[in-house]
């Protein structure tokens, strides 16, 4: 699943460590959510678009594999 | 909803707060274990009601290292928790293959020696250590 989760916490000008710590996780899951290694859970993915108020859809797009 | 211990401290301080309440009960484990090992023989001369002391010990406290784990594995975040889910899994295959084998080559006569369950645990704990180091590094 792609994501600009990246590009995102740049925006808001945040270390990874501190967008974990608002989304009570840790600085390892971030990363690996930021290069597409892990994809978040529903309730992850809700959590991260309500901190950057924006839809889920705006954030993370699934990639269909044939 | 996944269920966290938090406190007010955060995730994280609620994480470590839970490893080293692991860390706790294990020690306290081992050195029940050890008490029930070695106590009837050094300490109390085989005193049926002190072993059987000792024993309920070591249970109760295995008891509190288990509802421990569970609690810290419930603070982990989904993807530690995804690590640690594929490394038991593992660790689960591989301790009933081996222990499986182990005791066959002993029946067939492949080995010379009684198996011993500690070279079990010892491969299980490796395995599990060993699924860890891998699991992490694949979400590098």
């Amino acid at each position: 699943m792609k994501n600009n989760i990246r590009l995102l916490r740049g925006e808001l000008g945040m270390t990874q460590a501190q967008l974990a710590q608002a989304l009570e996780v840790s600085r390892q899951t971030i990363n690996a959510i930021e290069k597409e290694k892990f994809d978040p859970s529903l309730p992850l993915a809700f959590k991260a678009a309500r901190l950057f108020n924006l839809a889920i859809e705006d954030i993370f797009e699934y990639e269909h594999v044939e | 909803m996944k269920q966290t211990d938090t406190s007010s401290n955060g995730w994280q301080a609620s994480n470590t707060h839970n490893k080293r309440r692991v860390s706790a009960w294990v020690a306290a484990w081992v050195v029940s274990m050890a008490m029930a090992a070695f106590g009837p023989r050094f300490l109390w001369d085989f005193n049926t009601a002190l072993t059987v002391i000792s024993v309920l010990i070591n249970l109760a406290l295995g008891a509190g290292m288990i509802m421990a784990n569970i609690r810290q594995v419930k603070g982990m975040d989904e993807m530690q928790q995804k690590i640690f889910l594929d490394a038991s899994a593992v660790t689960l295959g591989v301790g009933l293959i081996a222990g499986c084998s182990y005791e066959l080559l002993e029946d067939i006569k492949l080995i010379g020696f009684q198996p011993e369950i500690s070279h079990l645990i010892l491969l299980m704990c490796l395995t599990f250590a060993l699924s860890l180091i891998v699991g992490n590094r694949r979400y590098q």
